[in-house]
């Protein structure tokens, strides 16, 4: 999963489409959580940081993938900040001027 | 709904495509969605990729469509209050027996009081506004209302906007292009300038919020105005921090940079807006010059401008749109004594002379003492703004929020004028009902149904305000509660609710709306679920979400259809139930059934409801009035179809005709809100934090969705936002609950201390109350304890009848006990 952590927004359409997904109770963590970092830099300027962290209950949908489906967060996320692809492809996807997360399945 | 297009699969699954308006998700809708339904049940809905609005994408309360529409206290059949009002004393009844008793009651009060002393309440405007409408008509009240303050909901804007313009503008992200960013018709805005709105918590009025973040992608860059520091502030070129309620003050601040530092475009303003025409400085007032002040015979609505070649005074016709005198360039500037048609001679200047003096009062020190935006800043958002090329401006509810709406949307709406970023790819594009097709009108008539002008004329507001009387149908919220109580000039006796939630939401001191209701004979409440404004009414009735009901949307592009997938309960669409009611209502009332009423609908676009439905979506061919770009050259704006506005000049307004006619100030200024350090010395030093509230939440849309668990572990408590330096002044915790109070009432939540927010303003979220808690009165499901409404007044409403100080009140804060 590469994840263009600028754009994203913090919206959680990731968590609850992972939610309805896999028809997980509210109270828990599903496959995936938002974390949101407000940072003063060191230039005193706000920095707002939305970062989603996949659990180890995440099995990046290999149920959809396997019909030709994206993963359900992927499919869904508001800010089109996720991508899900094979690690090679990925790879060439990072963006050159951006920092950016890849996670892999292990 | 069996359509071939949805094809069964082997798992019994069916696959439905629709469209998404109001109860559900709750917002304004939009999204194209698939629906997938096994055995009259849905089980998920998905974003649909093909559709070019959301591309696929779907937010986290349409995710929870499933939650929401089989929630276990969702109201299933009609309810008649047995007991007290507010006793939560309910009886389940058959529809006809609703039916049978609303019948009897309204027409009861009918009879008695006449119709006009029924109001139709509805919220926010979502997929409703025409048909409770047509209900109010069809009983022949003309009392429908808004119930916010100073109907502060993009209605101030979308006046100034229709006034200024003609037409009502909003931000080019493509969405009239079926390829979007991709289209080669389309330009990716240099800049947006976000002006008061939390995008991605949001998708207000026809917009998709994270358009933006697609825009940004592209490259475009941010212009951030905001009290807050967002996400999207976080990430813009500037942000600047205003003080809430003085962004008329620095809409000019920028008017005055752009000025002095010819970044206006002249061409623009000298051949598209009123700038040329004569205003008398004289008199009491200014006052823009008539041809029927030069010459017996003018006409009143025909305009004076000087032509310096001859020296002399040239009418514009504003019926042909041209100047009387052939090929003349009128004077932009200057000062002129002006004979008149009863001898005497007055002094005049042009309007783009006045306007100069106007903004040259605005200096970026003055803004900056006024805004607390540093002068340097507010030069170099100026230049920002007025640089870029495409430059778009999105605006956000805090410009209805503030009494002083009107000179605020002016002074802003001027940016794109004065600038030409107007019907142009990528800047601010003109949005109309996509085909035409109306069925929530802006006008003063109605859409589907009217009244004769003698019982219009007791719409309640009209005879205190011009903009109220000219602009839209509604009834003027404010003077309609004060009616409640006065019995002046008519007595109130029953209240029809629909999509709003006064008590918990909507209602400025809710507990005056609370006293109004019960003070009624007559209540009904439609809604999904019980609120504590439903706890207060006489019979519920249990509206239908978007996935059990046919209806159709053109706010703004595309035209889309909303289908029926399944049945729930017993469970009506407001459409159904206010139709039942006009037959009942209305003698030889002219529609059968919702389809007949949408076919009508839809003569517009040529098309009949099933059409519409077999296609989902449309969005208007290239030529099409209701499509830009640049119709005020080709004539795709007036009716006569002259290139031009849609005003009374013909020209963008910048002195606005209207705005005289109805005794308000034709230009643009600041005016303080009604409670600040500025206005109300005394109040502050008891109070002396800035209250602002109502920033949006993403998981829930206003008042609603607190019973969704989805949703609700998103956010379980109702939050204050407090400056960390402000926190440790006041000895109050992160999380800790704290009490936030001020004249009005008090509220006692959670203290988020965060430095996203100014140390000298605190935000208070609004539309909090419990559905797990206490229904009967007095706790009303815990509204008193949370709702910030109690802090805010009713009957502030702006000059115009428009605009209140909803975030920009004070309070002071204070650990709570215990």
């Amino acid at each position: 999963m590469l994840i263009d952590y600028e754009y994203c927004t913090g919206c959680r359409s990731c968590e609850v489409a992972c939610k309805q997904e896999y028809a997980r109770p509210a109270g828990r963590v599903g496959g995936v959580e938002v974390v949101e970092f407000i940072h003063t830099l060191p230039n005193d300027q706000l920095f707002i940081t939305n970062i989603p962290h996949f659990t180890r209950a995440c099995v990046f949908c290999a149920g959809r993938v396997k019909k030709g489906l994206e993963p359900a967060c992927v499919n869904h996320c508001m800010a089109n900040c996720l991508t899900f692809g094979k690690i090679e492809d990925l790879q060439a996807q990072i963006p050159k001027k951006r920092k950016a997360m890849l996670w892999t399945k292990g | 709904m069996t359509g071939k297009e949805n094809g069964m699969k082997n798992d019994g699954v069916k696959i439905i495509k629709t469209t998404t308006w109001s109860p559900g998700p709750g917002c304004h809708g939009g999204c194209g969605i698939l629906v997938h339904v096994k055995d009259g049940r849905v089980i998920k809905v998905e974003g649909d990729p093909d559709h070019p609005w959301n591309q696929g994408r779907l937010c986290s309360r349409c995710l929870s469509m499933t939650q929401y529409m089989y929630h276990k206290d969702r109201l299933k059949k009609p309810l008649k209050r047995i007991g007290e009002r507010g006793q939560n004393q309910f009886k389940e009844i058959s529809w006809d027996e609703a039916f049978d008793l609303i019948e009897e009651k309204m027409k009861k009060i009918r009879d008695d009081h006449g119709p006009e002393s029924v109001i139709f309440h509805q919220g926010t405007g979502r997929d409703i506004g025409g048909w409770i409408s047509m209900l109010a008509y069809a009983y022949g009240s003309p009392n429908w209302m808004f119930g916010l303050s100073g109907i502060s909901c993009y209605t101030p804007r979308l006046m100034m906007m229709s006034i200024t313009q003609g037409d009502f503008a909003v931000v080019d992200a493509s969405q009239w292009h079926e390829k979007r960013y991709d289209d080669p018709e389309y330009t990716v805005p240099e800049t947006v300038t976000i002006w008061g709105q939390n995008l991605p918590a949001t998708c207000p009025d026809g917009f998709f919020g994270h358009w933006y973040i697609d825009l940004m992608k592209r490259g475009t860059e941010v212009l951030v105005i905001d009290p807050r520091c967002t996400w999207i502030a976080s990430r813009a070129k500037l942000w600047l921090q205003l003080r809430p309620g003085t962004d008329a003050a620095l809409a000019l601040g920028f008017i005055h940079v752009m000025i002095k530092e010819n970044l206006i475009n002249m061409e623009f303003v000298e051949r598209w807006t009123n700038s040329p025409f004569l205003v008398r400085v004289d008199g009491e007032k200014p006052a823009l010059i008539k041809e029927s002040d030069l010459v017996t015979d003018g006409l009143a609505f025909n305009f004076i401008a000087h032509d310096p070649v001859s020296n002399s005074f040239v009418a514009w016709d504003s019926d042909k749109q041209a100047y009387k005198k052939k090929d003349i360039r009128p004077s932009m500037e200057g000062v002129f004594d002006i004979p008149l048609a009863n001898g005497s001679t007055a002094k005049a200047k042009t309007v783009w002379t006045l306007y100069k003096e106007n903004a040259a009062l605005y200096t970026p020190e003055k803004v900056s003492g006024i805004t607390w935006v540093p002068a340097d800043k507010i030069i170099k958002g100026a230049r920002i703004y007025a640089k870029s090329q495409p430059s778009a401006l999105h605006w956000g509810l805090p410009i209805d929020t503030i009494p002083s709406t009107v000179p605020t949307s002016q002074a802003i709406n001027h940016l794109w004028c004065l600038t030409g970023n107007l019907d142009n790819p990528g800047g601010n594009a003109i949005a109309r009902y996509a085909y035409d097709v109306v069925t929530y009108p802006y006008h003063t008539g109605g859409a589907i149904l009217s009244l004769p002008p003698e019982v219009m004329d007791k719409r309640i507001g009209i005879h205190d305000y011009g903009a109220i009387k000219d602009f839209r149908a509604w009834a003027q919220p404010d003077k309609v509660l004060e009616q409640i109580f006065s019995d002046k000039p008519y007595p109130i006796k029953g209240m029809w609710i629909q999509t709003a939630n006064p008590i918990a939401c909507t209602g400025m001191e809710p507990k005056k709306w609370r006293d109004a209701i019960k003070k009624l004979d007559f209540t009904v409440c439609v809604d999904l679920f019980m609120t504590p404004t439903a706890m207060l009414c006489d019979v519920i009735l249990p509206a239908a979400t978007f996935l059990e009901k046919d209806s159709l949307k053109a706010w703004w592009v595309p035209l889309q259809a909303i289908k029926k997938v399944v049945e729930v309960e017993e469970c009506k669409s407001d459409i159904e139930i206010n139709l039942e009611l006009c037959k009942r209502f209305m003698k030889d009332f002219p529609y059968d059934n919702p389809h007949d009423l949408f076919d009508s609908l839809l003569k517009s676009a040529g098309i009949t409801y099933q059409e519409l439905t077999d296609k989902t979506w449309m969005i208007p061919p290239k030529g099409h009035p209701s499509k830009p770009y640049f119709r005020y050259e080709k004539g795709l704006l007036r009716q006569d179809k002259r290139p031009g506005f849609r005003t009374p000049s013909g020209k963008i307004e910048l002195f606005s005709s209207w705005l005289e006619k109805w005794d308000l100030a034709p230009l643009p200024y600041h005016e303080e809100p009604p409670y600040s350090p500025v206005s109300t010395p005394d109040l502050f030093k008891e109070y002396p934090l800035i209250l602002c509230t109502g920033r949006r939440m993403g998981p829930f849309f206003h008042s609603e969705h607190r019973q969704i668990p989805w949703l609700r572990e998103q956010q379980t408590d109702p939050v204050l936002e407090i400056h960390p330096d402000t926190a440790l002044k006041y000895g109050i915790c992160h999380g800790e609950k704290v009490c936030c109070e001020n004249w009005l009432g008090k509220i006692t939540v959670k203290a988020l201390v965060t430095p996203v927010i100014h140390p000298d303003i605190v935000m208070a979220e609004h539309g909090w109350w419990f559905p797990e808690k206490e229904g009967k009165e007095p706790s009303l499901f815990g509204v008193w304890d949370v709702n910030v409404n109690q802090l805010i007044p009713m009957g502030h409403e702006g000059r115009a009848g428009l605009g209140a100080p909803i975030k920009s009140m004070l309070c002071k804060i204070y650990k709570a006990k215990g």
